[in-house]
């Protein structure tokens, strides 16, 4: 098998980009020159399902959508701290063990916080 | 050096290839299931039993006028559906589809487009670009179904993440500390496979691969009693076909990555007597023709394992989704990868 991480093993995912943005860019270009065009002001405007438009679509939406999205960086940070770990935990043995399960306390006390302080609930 | 590049090249056209012909077929064998569990017919029109039917619908979809709202944001509405479309093909690139092989000139060759050893980090990578494409799509399609459609899909697909990363440490735990995939299906090619070791661990994965994909019972954003279309409510022509067929993608990729992580990829039990018994050498290709055939039928079964779900399970309301994604599954993974270490312990992986 040799090496994994030469540059050279990186290169079929840049070979694998272009096929893959070929496809795009070639679907994109014959369905543009293909497809007919007879636009008309109604066709282009936002559908609205039937009804005149109002406003646009650059509206304030629920912060909890905010607050989700703040939980999910402090969780995916905590949970690719755990990658290094998983990785060599042969070398960490016991250790590493228990620095893994104080981190997860951690993690948990976080978890409690955030459960505590509702920042979960949909209905209110 | 070109002959390394050439091949590779060959093998990333054979994976593109295989992963549009399969994502096109499971849309139609999609219809065919549903109509079988309702009782019906199916499509069967285009061609004998309907088999023609994907290439109708592509060319259909070809030929449709491309509408770009006048409101709409252009150069971000065209990217949308570019960028998901492009992060799903490019997730089939670190899944090992089959053994290597050796021609008789000597020189080995490998059925898998690279093997780096940060494939399961490249995977979780390329997957949350995946969320831009559709956040990105809905959000300049300046539309309030497409914008809510857009906003429910991605706190989905990010809440569920979590949990999903969480199950995959404790995977990379039982298969040794390794980041390769390459390296994960090995593991399983002595002995048992992963999902003797992680049950709920494949619970949580399957779960999470269904909220990911955007699969029934998770398929709020694109939710048609409420939504409309959802995030693609003002797309047409092939850039809406991207978006659909992106998904039936993410799902063929999703089922190759459960099938390697979890029950073996191209291994299958008695594999090694049985190639013994046909007399085949090892580095044979006929060896990594068979093994690809066993990741093959293990990805259709859990292609339709998939279908079975979406057309027997009712969808959830949104907040059920957020509950059981952050309040049942993320303690529950954080569980998994306790039992995970304290088997460990017992299988003697861990010492003091």
């Amino acid at each position: 098998m040799g090496t994994q991480n030469a540059p050279i093993d990186y290169l079929p995912i840049v070979l694998m980009f272009v096929v893959a943005l070929g496809f795009v860019v070639t679907t994109m270009v014959a369905s543009h020159l293909l497809g007919p065009k007879r636009k008309t002001k109604i066709k282009l405007d936002s559908f609205e399902c039937g009804i005149e438009g109002q406003g646009n679509a650059r509206l304030p939406f629920s912060i909890k959508y905010f607050l989700v999205a703040i939980l999910f960086v402090l969780f995916d940070v905590e949970v690719i701290f755990m990658y290094p770990w998983a990785v060599n935990f042969k070398e960490l043995g016991m250790v590493g063990v228990m620095e893994v399960f104080t981190f997860v306390a951690l993690l948990l006390v976080g978890f409690y916080y955030m459960l505590s302080k509702r920042a979960l609930k949909w209905e209110e | 050096m070109l002959s390394f590049i050439l091949y590779k090249l060959l093998v990333c056209i054979i994976i593109f290839a295989i992963s549009l012909g399969v994502a096109a077929y499971s849309t139609l064998w999609e219809r065919k299931f549903a109509a079988f569990l309702q009782d019906r017919v199916g499509p069967d029109r285009a061609g004998p039993k309907g088999i023609l039917q994907p290439l109708a619908d592509g060319g259909k979809m070809f030929f449709k006028e491309e509408i770009i709202p006048n409101v709409s944001n252009r150069f971000l509405f065209i990217l949308g559906p570019s960028l998901f479309m492009l992060t799903a093909l490019m997730t089939g690139t670190v899944i090992p589809w089959g053994k290597d092989f050796t021609t008789a000139a000597g020189n080995t060759y490998s059925f898998q487009i690279t093997d780096i050893n940060i494939g399961v980090l490249y995977l979780l990578g390329v997957v949350s670009i995946g969320v831009y494409g559709i956040m990105i799509g809905g959000w300049a399609s300046n539309n309030k179904y497409a914008l809510l459609g857009a906003i429910r899909a991605s706190s989905q697909m990010i809440s569920y993440e979590i949990a999903m990363g969480i199950s995959i440490i404790a995977l990379i735990v039982t298969s040794g500390g390794t980041l390769s995939l390459r390296e994960i299906v090995e593991s399983q090619d002595e002995g048992v496979a992963n999902i003797v070791w992680q049950p709920l661990g494949f619970l949580i994965f399957f779960v999470c691969a269904l909220a990911e994909t955007n699969r029934a019972p998770f398929d709020l954003p694109e939710c048609e009693a409420e939504l409309v279309g959802g995030y693609h409510t003002e797309y047409s022509s092939m850039k809406l076909g991207l978006f659909l067929f992106a998904e039936y993608i993410n799902m063929f990729i999703s089922s190759a990555i459960m099938s390697a992580f979890y029950f073996g990829g191209y291994n299958f039990p008695f594999a090694k007597e049985l190639y013994h018994a046909i007399g085949l050498q090892e580095g044979s290709i006929w060896i990594s023709l068979i093994g690809f055939g066993a990741f093959f039928t293990k990805i259709i079964i859990f292609i339709n394992v998939f279908m079975w779900v979406r057309w027997t399970l009712p969808r959830f309301r949104y907040d059920q989704l957020m509950n059981l994604g952050w309040k049942v599954l993320l303690p529950l993974s954080l569980l998994n990868l306790g039992i995970t270490i304290v088997v460990e312990y017992f299988r003697g992986n861990i010492h003091f």
